[in-house]
């Protein structure tokens, strides 16, 4: 099954000769992150539950950089990198469907799509550090260009933004890393995380060392994942790209920052997470309060669910901070949960401006009399994202909570838990103002999502969160054992 | 085979969404079936007696947190499985007729279904977590369906405004139940009763003699929010703008119950902290009066309802803080016969005049409307504590105990019930006595056999239900202590002025004669709810968002001159740049940058 990891991973690069050589752009793609998708499943059923070990682990040799800088191009899945897996396939499926047919340029749009998947494939596939952070870029990078030609509204100064913030987040980050890699002792220096696992677990960094070099990391993968106050440039940068970017940058891509803490910070810097833990929570908590009050102002529903993606990432970090079984499983689950609500959103976000001409809440109203399939996708995300029990980011939320309750003083958690009231409101809102109430009578006619072809991505994403809201030990499974392993237990 | 009960409407509920909402006939005979199975699965468990125990499945297994869907059909739960199941049914039926003519008709059936599924799962609940999340999906369902004309701007306020409110509650609710794992390490109902019964307590309220008050309060506020107590009571007359089956089996009958039952689910916690239950007794009363006096001064017919609802549910939430759980149950069940029944009544009335609510475009609906109109004086005098009906025996229960337990408890309880009696027969006499007040009336007509059926089901039950009720609730050590006969002489004293006096005031006249417009304005409440919570709220969203464009979002981007510069270059690369060659240049970049680390980087270390 190695191979098909193989596969998966370049089946998109191969995809982008192919526009490049003249075939059909969107029927090639969307070949291509179907198939990922199937294969992905494939190699969920193969996987071997209750490991906590890679899977399907394959290196390619002739990379290798010899014994100083020691980075190979190494492969491989565990649970959580299996999850993560197929959260990037499933969203890249769904993005890739939802473009429109009338997008311009498609031959480049969709080059740099496929770009932006293959980077984010490779960055959790990856059990090299170093390609990890390679592969990141090489997604973030196609990202800008994106939303700088393809966007809407304030398209150019947001990916300009954009570009500053994470160029800067990364600089900081491969300090970080870099630093990491040098403050192991130097016959054991590696990237590769097997590797790095037995080094450090026979003698782990001294504190102090680990403080600092956790702070860098906080910092960059922080930044990646829109850390407050490092956020600005994700609600207007989503906001402004368009749908299927906005889906794969909020849904897929921020996830490495989260990622990244839970591969490096938690089971190698441990002390350095528990000597800033108050400058975390402060920042956490400015996340999902500060954050989520500033959601509840937006007239738009762009930059309303940019911020909102800020604030649900409060949660995420909640869930690393406690450093507890629970935590992470929690914030585990809300990667998934988050990335498919965010997707869903950001790509009915996407309809509605096509069929509407417009976002802002005061142009809207009434909607669900005239799309109520529309309506009722955005209904089922909307809810999601509030928190439903029955929907998956309830799940998460849930085992984040009781792990801050444990590991934390009262007030944080009360604070946290204040962020299902500020989620309902500004959820609740949105809904009202686009789709209750009476129709402008400047809005154009539009038809709601008819065909079955049109409305398979919505209803893949929408199920993805009903089924693990249901039942989220599907997840747990998988994760359980990754989970004890980062945590030493 | 026992989950029938859980799954027939949730089976239902999917179905209709998924397959059968095209058929309208069908989707409302599988709702309306999946609701009589789930009645008659009640039945079959209720007379197999006894603490049976569902299978259950886990639905989150880690170190420390185990939650299981399991179920708990014991007799509290069994007895409300039955009201709910039972009530619900009529209430499909009824809705059957009132709904026919709309074209959302199987959606509003699915909603339905959906509900039931909702509330049966927090009558069945084992443990805390598991009745949270069906806590949740009846908010949902409330939601959904208060919205169900969403078209209409105020249903639409009207969803949201209920959701949110009941969010501030469950906030508090979930924080009591962390606080309680957190205690005890576990949320399941029969493990923390065998914690708490066997008397010493966790270390950590030990320690902290204020933490069980907390929790308690905690929990409580769940109540506060679903079951409408003061100040999260604004969201339930708003309520009335949905459908008025709705009105009758979720915000009436149900759902708002809900509260009342979680608390005597949890009485265990609660009993704990005597100022815990000194706070649920205070706050009930509190609310049964001032929903009484806002109800006397009310105008529209399903409002005055609600406000009876609030000022009823303050009876229940009172009779808990007593420490009388069997009797706020007891309550709970007659309350929703009749009040279910008069709702019912008031929508076979609003269905007639073509949706008039006015009570004062009514009157003399007596003639034109019989059934509707004796089935809704039953519901009127079981409600206001006509001896012998259900309503008498279950609020004499609730008020011997606070005559017994608190004296000045009991005083705002026995004067509420003379407000009920007086609003309850203001609003009998103008609408249905009388001569005929508006030209609304003059095509009323009785409405058909699927709405009256269940309204006489539901006024026998008003008046017998108590024979029923009274041993399952109570049991025989209900034998009168001390003050029984002083308690019932005084309720029936209020009874009958109440009566008159409403009867006295208001069968001749044809305009309000009393105008008080403090209670007319809800005391302000709206008002207080709209300047706090939503103006405040707004207020600090506005200032942050600033604070996040300006300067958080200034800090780095905006201020600076020369980043601004910098700007200014790349952006004529990306407008001026052909697009194709740029993409390139990225694509042969990047393979060089790969290149250069391989090879280059190499000697360098």
């Amino acid at each position: 099954m190695s191979e098909l990891l193989i596969v998966i991973l370049i089946a998109p690069v191969l995809a982008c000769l192919g526009i490049a050589a003249g075939l059909p752009a969107k029927k090639t793609a969307l070949m291509t992150v179907l198939f990922n998708l199937v294969a992905s499943l494939l190699l969920a059923f193969k996987f071997q539950i209750g490991s906590a070990g890679y899977q399907f682990v394959s290196s390619i040799p002739a990379m290798s950089l010899g014994n100083y800088f020691n980075t190979n191009l190494k492969f491989g899945v565990d649970g959580l990198s299996l999850l993560l897996l197929l959260l990037t396939t499933v969203v890249s499926a769904a993005a890739v469907a939802v473009v429109p047919n009338d997008i311009k340029r498609p031959r480049e749009f969709f080059i740099l799509l496929l770009l932006v998947v293959s980077g984010a494939l490779g960055a959790f596939l990856s059990i090299d550090l170093f390609f990890l952070y390679i592969f990141h870029e090489i997604a973030l990078i196609p990202t800008f260009i994106l939303v700088g030609v393809w966007g809407n509204q304030d398209r150019k100064f947001a990916a300009i933004q954009m570009t500053i913030y994470l160029t800067l987040g990364s600089m900081v980050l491969l300090a970080g890393l870099l630093g990491f890699y040098f403050a192991m002792p130097e016959n054991v220096r590696s990237f590769d995380l097997e590797e790095i696992r037995v080094a450090l677990t026979a003698s782990p960094l001294a504190a102090s060392v680990q403080g600092w070099i956790y702070l860098l990391l906080l910092g960059g993968f922080g930044i990646l994942a829109s850390l407050c106050p490092f956020h600005t440039w994700a609600p207007a940068g989503d906001a402004a790209a368009p749908a299927p970017v906005a889906m794969l940058h909020a849904g897929v891509l921020k996830k490495v920052g989260i990622y990244g803490l839970l591969r490096l910070a938690v089971p190698f810097l441990h002390a350095g997470v528990h000597q800033y833990v108050d400058l975390f929570l402060i920042l956490i908590l400015l996340n999902v309060i500060y954050i989520g009050v500033v959601t509840i102002w937006q007239k738009e529903l762009g930059f309303m669910l940019g911020y909102s993606s800020v604030m649900h990432m409060g949660m995420l970090f909640l869930g690393i901070a406690s450093m507890s079984v629970l935590g992470l499983t929690g914030t585990v689950i809300l990667m998934l949960a988050h990335g498919f609500d965010i997707a869903l959103l950001f790509a009915l976000n996407g309809e509605i401006r096509r069929r509407a001409g417009s976002t802002h809440f005061a142009d809207l109203g009434g909607l669900a009399q005239r799309m109520p399939k529309l309506a009722f996708l955005f209904v089922i995300g909307g809810l999601a994202s509030l928190g439903m029990p029955g929907l998956a980011n309830f799940a998460g939320e849930i085992h984040v909570f009781f792990a801050a309750w444990k590991a934390f003083p009262w007030w944080v958690t009360v604070l946290a838990v204040w962020g299902i009231v500020i989620s309902a409101i500004y959820i609740l809102r949105a809904v009202r103002n686009i789709f209750f109430g009476d129709v402008p009578s400047t809005l154009p006619q539009s038809e709601d999502l008819v065909k079955w072809s049109q409305r398979w991505p919505f209803v893949m994403l929408a199920l993805a969160l009903i089924v693990i809201g249901f039942y989220p030990r599907i997840l747990t499974v998988f994760v359980q054992p990754v989970v004890n392993s980062l945590l030493g237990l | 085979m026992n989950w029938v009960v859980l799954l027939a409407p949730l089976i239902s509920a999917v179905l209709i969404t998924l397959v059968l909402h095209p058929m309208k006939k069908l989707s409302v005979l599988v709702s309306i079936l999946a609701c009589a199975v789930s009645f008659l699965a009640s039945l079959c468990l209720f007379y197999n007696n006894g603490a049976m125990h569902l299978s259950s499945i886990d639905w989150l297994d880690l170190p420390g947190l185990k939650v299981q869907i399991g179920g708990m059909a014991d007799h509290l739960a069994c007895l409300m499985l039955l009201v709910v199941s039972g009530v619900g049914l009529c209430i499909h039926i009824f809705a059957y007729g009132y709904m026919k003519e709309d074209p959302g008709l199987s959606r509003f059936f699915a909603k339905l279904s959906l509900f039931m599924f909702s509330m049966l799962g927090i009558v069945l609940a084992n443990n805390l977590v598991m009745m949270f999340i069906f806590w949740e999906l009846v908010g949902l369902s409330s939601y959904l369906l208060i919205g169900f004309w969403f078209q209409r701007p105020s249903a639409a306020e009207a969803a949201k405004k209920a959701f949110i409110v009941n969010r501030l509650g469950d906030f508090g609710f979930l924080l009591g139940i962390l606080g309680v794992w957190l205690a005890w390490g576990t949320v399941d109902f029969k493990e923390l009763s065998q914690q708490v019964a066997s008397g010493h307590l966790p270390a950590l309220l030990a320690n902290n003699p204020f933490a069980v008050t907390l929790i308690g309060i905690g929990l409580f506020m769940g109540c506060v929010g679903k079951s409408a107590q003061f100040p999260l009571h604004v969201w339930l007359p708003d309520a009335m703008e949905g459908p008025t089956p709705v009105s009758a089996l979720i915000h009436a009958a149900t759902m708002v119950a809900a509260g009342v039952y979680m608390l005597c689910r949890v009485f265990f916690i609660l009993e704990l902290s005597h100022q815990v239950l000194q706070v649920i007794a205070s706050l009930g009363a509190l609310t049964a009066i001032f929903a009484a006096l806002i109800a006397t001064q009310q105008n529209d017919i399903k409002r005055i309802l609600a406000y009876s609802t609030l000022s009823q549910l303050g009876y229940m939430v009172m009779a808990v803080g007593l420490g009388a759980t069997q009797a706020a149950m007891f309550h709970l069940s007659t309350h929703a016969f009749f009040k279910a029944l008069l709702f019912l009544g008031a929508g076979s009335v609003i269905h007639s005049l073509h949706h008039e609510q006015d009570i004062w475009k009514m009157g003399g609906l007596w003639k034109k409307m019989p059934v509707t109109a004796w089935t809704f004086l039953i519901g009127t005098l079981a409600l206001t504590g006509c001896p012998l009906l259900s309503g008498f025996f279950s609020k004499d229960a609730i008020l011997l105990a606070a005559f017994q337990h608190n004296k000045l408890v009991f005083s705002v309880g026995i004067i509420t019930a003379g407000l009920t009696a007086y609003y309850m027969f203001r609003l009998f006499a103008v609408a249905f006595l009388g001569k005929p007040r508006s030209h609304a009336v003059d095509h009323a007509h009785e409405s058909p056999l699927v709405m009256t059926a269940p309204l006489t089901i539901l006024a026998a039950l008003s008046v017998f239900g108590a024979l029923f009720g009274q041993e399952e609730y109570l049991g025989l050590e209900h034998a009168n202590h001390g003050g029984g006969w002083i308690v019932m002489g005084l309720s029936v004293c209020m009874f009958v002025l109440g009566i008159s006096g409403g009867l006295l005031l208001y069968l001749k006249s044809r305009e309000e004669p009393i105008h008080i417009s403090l209670f007319a304005n809800k005391f302000y409440s709206d008002e207080l709810y709209e300047a706090i919570f939503v103006n405040g709220q707004q207020l600090l969203a506005r200032l942050l968002d600033w604070v996040d464009r300006w300067i958080v979002g200034g800090f780095l981007v905006r201020g600076s001159a020369v980043l601004s510069t910098i700007t200014g270059e790349v952006l004529r690369l990306l407008q001026g740049g052909n697009l194709s060659a740029y993409v390139m240049v990225f694509i042969v970049g990047v393979v060089f940058l790969c290149y250069w680390v391989l090879v280059y980087l190499k000697p360098l270390f």
